[in-house]
């Protein structure tokens, strides 16, 4: 018999099999973010370097992660790499290598972006005021900084989260792939796929709206 | 004579290749304010740059109370604390409020207690008319009272030596004098200071003593009712001419004016 779409997502355990591969989604989604943070914050500063060689280094990953669909990069590391280092990563370690090496690159642009857009005369008046290079950073500097670079991170977030839906190219059995098994046991249902799409969309929504209400309000906040 | 607090000796300070000092000696003894005058681009704000250790210099040396400062690439923020300068683009911080503009420095450079260092806040916002500005934003105030508020931040510190650089070169010709009047009151407190101003009203009001800069060197230097009154050098007359307009219309149109 048919079944109708609504009714399948909530035939079994089906809605929870969807819940489980959102939760994949996040999970890469959220690790990714958290390295690329903390090493966006290092290339950032490595930017910002006047070695030549470390600039050179910035521009060639920036410039790689820019124009290389983030597609490509998964094959590479998780086909590619397997045969010719024979490291066998997982699907998921290595959807996070490749976000985080897409994410560290854009947040650390960004970061650059926000340090170098604080006029000098802000770390000379706190410099005049007996600061220590640490407390100008501390208290004048990263506290401006964050103000500017909140919003555009937050973005950034949200932009890795929808993107690793990719990883579903790589065996990794995420929402999306998840969402497809179910319309594939049902391929009977001439709706399945809308709705189960549809519900897809609604959770992405529901991940992907709050955060950036967050970034909005924060925004209008420090302005 | 007591010691200078401040002692600048023959500093030499060039910027790739382009010198911009060459020789500057400056003494500046406790409670003594010195204005330093001269063209744009003379290196008046460098010599004060210099003196912070915001710049570092090629040549010579400069002290503070007998104290060597030059030359230090270490725990340069003790220094500074002791050092305070005020610049012409009100630089106060824009992500805190006046009072916590003014408590940055006592209470984490020099860990003074709040409490305190906030009364004292309080009292120093009074003076310069600003009492009931202490809880806004920096970007609610207008030029004059940022610049005011700048002053009291940098005494909050209370620096052995004030700099100020142009602290009105960049405000509306309005809000001048409310700034220049609160120096004119540190002056009188005996705060020690050295500034720079194209304000030459004011810098003959406020001066002990005048050095006038051109082309990085101290070409006269004397006090002011010397110096602005009876220069010795061409260079210096030139200077103070160019501050004196001269009204051509009324010699070319007598008539307009009958009472000529």
């Amino acid at each position: 018999m048919q079944d109708s779409g609504i009714a399948i997502l909530f035939k079994g355990i089906n809605f929870q099999r969807l819940l489980g591969g959102l939760w994949v989604t996040l999970r890469i989604a959220l690790i990714s973010i958290g390295l690329s943070c903390v090493l966006g914050l290092l290339f950032g500063l490595l930017m910002l370097s006047r070695r030549k060689i470390a600039q050179v280094f910035c521009r060639v990953w920036l410039e790689i992660v820019r124009f290389m669909p983030q597609l490509v990069l998964l094959y590479i590391v998780y086909f590619g790499f397997a045969r010719m280092f024979g490291w066998d990563l997982d699907g998921e370690t290595s959807g996070i290598l490749v976000f985080t090496f897409w994410g560290a690159a854009e947040m650390g642009d960004l970061i650059r972006g926000a340090l170098t857009s604080i006029p000098l005369h802000q770390t000379e008046s706190a410099a005049a005021i007996g600061l220590t290079q640490w407390q100008i950073y501390r208290h004048v500097l990263i506290p401006q900084m964050l103000r500017r670079l909140l919003p555009q991170a937050i973005n950034l977030s949200t932009r890795i989260i929808k993107t690793t839906a990719l990883v579903k190219m790589i065996n990794v059995i995420e929402v999306l792939k998840v969402g497809q098994q179910i319309i594939g046991q049902f391929y009977r249902s001439p709706d399945a796929a809308f709705w189960i799409y549809f519900v897809i969309f609604l959770l992405y929504f529901l991940v992907c709206w709050p955060i950036s209400m967050l970034a909005k309000r924060l925004e209008k906040k420090w302005a | 004579m007591s010691e200078p607090i401040l002692r600048v000796k023959d500093v030499h300070k060039s910027f790739d290749e382009t010198g911009v000092l060459h020789g500057v000696s400056l003494d500046i003894r406790e409670g003594e304010v010195v204005v330093i005058v001269g063209p744009s681009g003379c290196g008046k704000s460098t010599l004060l740059r210099c003196i912070n250790g915001l710049e570092t210099i090629d040549r010579g040396e400069i002290f503070l109370r007998g104290e060597k400062i030059s030359g230090r690439t270490k725990d340069l923020h003790l220094v500074r604390q002791k050092i305070g300068m005020v610049f012409q683009s009100y630089d106060l911080f824009p992500h805190m409020k006046v009072m916590d503009n003014l408590l940055l420095g006592p209470v984490r450079a020099l860990g003074r207690p709040r409490e305190e260092a906030e009364k004292e806040a309080m009292e120093m916002l009074a003076r310069v008319g600003l009492r009931e500005k202490a809880d806004v934003y920096p970007r609610t105030l207008s030029g004059g009272q940022k610049q005011r508020v700048a002053l009291v931040r940098a005494m909050m510190m209370h620096p052995e030596i004030l700099l100020l650089d142009e602290i009105t070169a960049a405000l509306d010709p309005e809000m001048v004098s409310e700034v220049l009047n609160v120096v004119i009151d540190l002056a009188r407190g005996g705060m020690t200071m050295a500034i720079v101003t194209h304000e030459m009203r004011f810098a003959e009001a406020v001066a002990d003593e005048v050095l006038f800069l051109e082309d990085g060197v101290v070409v006269e230097q004397g006090p002011p009712e010397k110096f602005f009154h009876a220069p010795e050098t061409e260079r210096a007359q030139q200077f103070l001419k160019s501050f004196t307009y001269s009204f051509k219309k009324s010699e070319v149109q007598p008539k307009n004016n009958p009472e000529d």
